[in-house]
C-alpha cells in the first residue's frame, strides 16, 4: 500500500479552513507528548496552559491585551503576504512606533496637551512606516530582498532603544535604571475594565479589523493586491503596478505595527524600557498565516496566541515548565499548518499494490 | 605584532560560523531548495552541542550532535516543503521560529552558564614565520576544519558528477526527473546536509565564540548567512570572502572599544546588520547579474506528477 498525492483541479475550500484545526490538534498531541516525556500529569499541564490563565476576568483581559497587539500587526501584515510581501520586520517596525511615540511623550512641550496621546499614535504610526519604507524602497529601488533587509532593521531597531533606554532617554531619576521616566497620566490609554490593565488600544484593534476586512472584500486596492499575489505577471498586464503593491504591502504592516507599538508603551508598559516586545511582531507572522490572511480568521488565531503566551507564563509558575514552551507550541502550529495546508491543493490517494500473478478483479 | 596577529584571528574566528551556515545553505540552494530558517537551525545546534560538551567535555562529540540537530530540523522543513508541497518562505520562517522556541526551551537552564576555557590550538609550524606561526596557532581547529568544508563544497558543486546532478536539479528540476535523476531525493540530501551545517555554525558560536549560552545568541546570523549567499552570486570563494568581511566588522567593536573610541557600543553593534543591507542592495541592484547566477528553480515547488 502506498500514498500518493495528486494535485487537485480546484482548491479545496473545506480543507482551507480545515486545515487551521487539524494543525491545532496535532500541536495538542505534541503538548500531550511533550509533558508526558518531561514527566509532568497532561491534563494537569493543559489545565495550566489553556483553563487557568483565563478563568477570571483579569485572565480574560490580559488574553485580549496581548491578542490586541498580536491582531493589529497580523492585519497589517496579512496585506503584504497576500500579494507575496514577505514584511518579517514587524518587531522592529513595533519598536520603531514605540520609540517615536515615546518621543513625543517624554517632550516637555506636549505634556499638558489634550491631544498628546493622539500625537503619539500619529508618530508611532509614522515611525511604524518609515522603518517599513526603507526595505520597501530598497526592494523597488535596487530589487534588495524584503526579508533580508526588513529582519536586519529589526536588530538596528532593537539596538536603538536600547541606545536611548541606557543613554539620552534614561530616567534621572531611575537610580541608573535601564527605563525612561514614566509616561504622564495623558499619555497613557485609559483603561476599559477596572483593576485590570485592558486598555482602549484594544478598541484601535477592533476598528483595524473592520477597516482591513473592508479593505480586503470590497475594495479594488486590496483586489489589485491580491491579483498582484496570484501572478505578477497577469497584474502586470492589467496594469497594476508591482511597486505600488510592494510599498501598500510593506506600509500597511509598519503601520500596524508601529501602533501596536505605542500600543505597548501608552499601555501596559507606560514607558521605554530595552526591550519593547516579547517577540509580538513574530508571532504576528504565525497569526497572520494561521488566520488564513483573513481578518476574522486572524481574530480567532490572535486570540490563539496569546493564550499560549499566558499558558507559557502559568506553567511555568504553576508547574515549572520553561515558558519557551509557549514559542515552540506556536512555531510547532505554524509548521503543522503549512503542513496540513498539502490537502488543500492535492488529495491523497491510497495506491494498493497488486501482486502479479492475480488477475484484477473486474471492475 | 601580537595586535594584528589577534585581529587576524578574531576576523577568521567570528566569519568561521557564517562560513559552516552560509555554505550549507549555498549547496541547499543549488538544488533549488530556499531554506530560511538557517537562523532556527543555528540556535537549536548551539543548545544541543553546549549540553553536550557541558556533560562530556567532548568538543568533537558536540559538534557532531549540532549537525545531527540541525539536519533533523532541516528534516522538518524538507518534509514540508519536499513531501507536502508547503510554501518554502512560509516554511523557513516557521522553522526560524520553531527553531527559537525549541532551543529556548531545551535551554532553560543554562542560560548564562559559561564553559571552561579549554585551550584548542590550531596548527603548530615545524619553522618559525613571523606573523604566519602564531596566527597558524591561534586559530581554533573548527577554523580549519570550514576550509576544509570550502574545499570540499568547491569540488564537489563544479568538479564531481554528483554536484552536476545537484545543479541540475535547481536549474530545471523537471529536465532532471525527465532524465531519470530522483528530483525529490537529491533535495531532501542538500537540505539535510544544510541543516547540518547551520548546526555545526551554531556550535562553533556556543563551544568556541562565546563560550556560553543564551537566548537567542545566534543575533541574526542564520539571516545573515542567507544575505551572504545572495552577495555570493551562489560561488563559495565569494561566500568565504563575505564571511570574512563580515567577520572584521564584527570585530570592530571590541578593537574600537580597547583603542578607547568613544561612541555607543550599541551603534557598534549595528555594523553588521547595517553592512548586510548595504551589500544586499549593492548586489541585488544588478538584476541581470542576479538572474544569471541564480538557480533558477529556486524556492520553487517540484512536484513529479503522476
Amino acid at each position: 500500500m502506498q500514498l500518493r498525492l495528486e494535485p487537485r483541479a480546484l482548491q479545496s475550500r473545506a480543507m482551507r479552513y480545515a486545515s487551521p484545526l487539524i494543525a491545532a490538534a496535532l500541536t495538542l498531541v505534541m503538548g500531550f507528548i511533550l509533558f508526558a516525556a518531561l514527566g509532568k500529569n497532561p491534563p494537569a499541564a493543559f489545565y495550566a496552559f489553556f483553563i487557568a490563565p483565563i478563568n477570571s476576568v483579569g485572565g480574560l483581559a490580559e488574553l485580549f491585551l496581548k491578542a490586541s497587539p498580536l491582531v493589529l500587526i497580523a492585519l497589517g501584515l496579512a496585506v503584504g503576504f497576500r500579494s507575496n510581501i514577505w514584511n518579517i520586520g514587524a518587531e522592529g517596525q513595533l519598536t520603531l512606533g514605540a520609540i517615536a511615540a515615546g518621543w513625543v511623550a517624554l517632550d516637555p512641550a506636549f505634556a499638558d496637551s489634550p491631544l498628546l496621546l493622539a500625537a503619539m499614535i500619529v508618530a508611532g504610526i509614522l515611525g511604524g512606516m518609515a522603518w517599513a519604507a526603507i526595505p520597501a524602497f530598497l526592494r523597488t529601488r535596487f530589487n534588495a530582498n524584503e526579508i533580508l533587509v526588513s529582519l536586519m532593521l529589526t536588530y538596528v531597531a532593537q539596538l536603538l532603544v536600547n541606545w536611548l533606554v541606557f543613554g539620552p532617554w534614561r530616567d534621572p531619576q531611575g537610580f541608573n535604571t535601564p527605563q525612561s521616566a514614566l509616561f504622564a497620566d495623558g499619555a497613557l490609554f485609559p483603561i476599559l475594565i477596572a483593576n485590570t490593565r485592558l486598555n482602549a488600544s484594544v478598541l484601535l484593534t477592533l476598528a483595524a479589523v473592520v477597516v482591513s476586512w473592508v479593505f480586503l472584500e470590497k475594495s479594488f486596492l486590496g483586489y489589485k493586491t491580491r491579483v498582484v499575489g496570484l501572478s505578477s505577471a497577469a497584474a502586470r498586464y492589467a496594469g497594476f503596478s508591482e511597486k505600488r503593491t510592494v510599498w501598500v504591502g510593506m506600509l500597511a504592516g509598519g503601520a500596524a505595527a508601529g501602533l501596536a507599538g505605542v500600543g505597548e508603551v501608552a499601555g501596559p508598559l507606560g514607558q521605554l524600557l530595552p526591550t519593547i516586545s516579547p517577540g509580538y511582531g513574530f508571532t504576528a507572522i504565525i497569526v497572520a498565516f494561521v488566520g488564513r490572511l483573513d481578518p476574522v480568521g486572524i481574530v480567532f488565531a490572535g486570540l490563539l496566541m496569546s493564550l499560549l503566551y499566558l499558558g507559557g507564563d502559568s506553567a511555568q509558575i504553576s508547574m515549572g515548565l520553561p515558558a519557551a514552551a509557549a514559542a515552540l507550541f506556536q512555531g510547532a502550529l505554524l509548521f503543522f499548518l503549512l503542513g496540513a495546508d498539502v490537502l488543500v491543493n492535492f488529495r491523497v490517494r491510497v495506491i494498493r499494490a497488486v501482486p502479479l500473478d492475480q488477475p484484477r478483479a473486474a471492475l | 605584532m601580537d595586535m594584528v596577529v589577534s585581529v587576524i584571528a578574531a576576523t577568521l574566528g567570528a566569519g568561521t560560523p557564517l562560513i559552516f551556515a552560509a555554505l550549507g545553505e549555498l549547496v541547499a540552494e543549488k538544488s533549488g531548495v530556499l531554506n530560511l530558517g538557517v537562523e532556527g537551525m543555528m540556535l537549536v545546534g548551539a543548545i544541543v552541542a553546549f549540553i553536550t560538551m557541558r556533560s562530556t567535555g567532548d568538543l568533537w562529540l558536540g559538534v557532531a550532535v549540532a549537525g545531527v540537530a540541525g539536519a533533523l530540523m532541516a528534516l522538518l522543513f524538507a518534509f514540508a516543503t519536499l513531501t507536502l508541497q508547503a510554501n518554502q518562505v512560509a516554511a523557513g520562517l516557521a522553522l526560524a521560529i520553531f527553531g527559537a522556541g525549541v532551543s529556548a526551551f531545551i535551554g532553560k537552564g543554562f542560560v548564562g552558564v559559561t564553559l571552561e576555557n579549554r585551550a584548542d590550538a590550531g596548527l603548530s609550524l615545524p619553522i618559525d614565520i613571523p606573523l604566519l606561526s602564531p596566527l597558524l596557532h591561534s586559530l581554533h581547529p573548527l577554523v580549519y576544519v570550514s576550509w576544509l568544508l570550502f574545499a570540499g563544497v568547491s569540488w564537489f558543486l563544479f568538479r564531481s558528477r554528483a554536484g552536476l546532478v545537484l545543479r541540475a536539479v535547481g536549474e530545471s528540476p523537471a529536465s532532471a526527473h525527465a532524465v531519470g535523476y530522483p528530483v525529490i531525493r537529491i533535495r531532501y540530501l542538500a537540505t539535510l546536509f544544510g541543516g547540518a551545517m547551520a548546526g555545526i555554525g551554531g556550535a562553533y558560536l556556543s563551544l568556541v565564540y562565546a563560550p556560553l549560552w543564551l537566548e537567542g545568541m545566534v543575533a541574526g546570523r542564520g539571516w545573515i548567512a542567507l544575505a551572504l549567499v545572495v552577495f555570493a552570486t551562489w560561488r563559495p570563494a565569494r561566500v568565504m570572502l563575505g564571511a570574512y568581511l563580515f567577520g572584521g566588522i564584527t570585530i570592530v567593536q571590541y578593537f574600537a572599544q580597547s583603542a578607547g573610541v568613544a561612541f555607543a557600543t550599541q551603534f557598534m553593534s549595528m555594523l553588521p546588520y547595517l553592512a548586510t543591507i548595504v551589500v544586499l542592495v549593492v548586489i541585488s541592484r544588478d538584476v541581470a547579474m542576479i538572474r544569471l547566477n541564480a538557480p533558477v528553480s529556486l524556492g520553487k515547488p517540484f512536484h513529479p506528477g503522476v
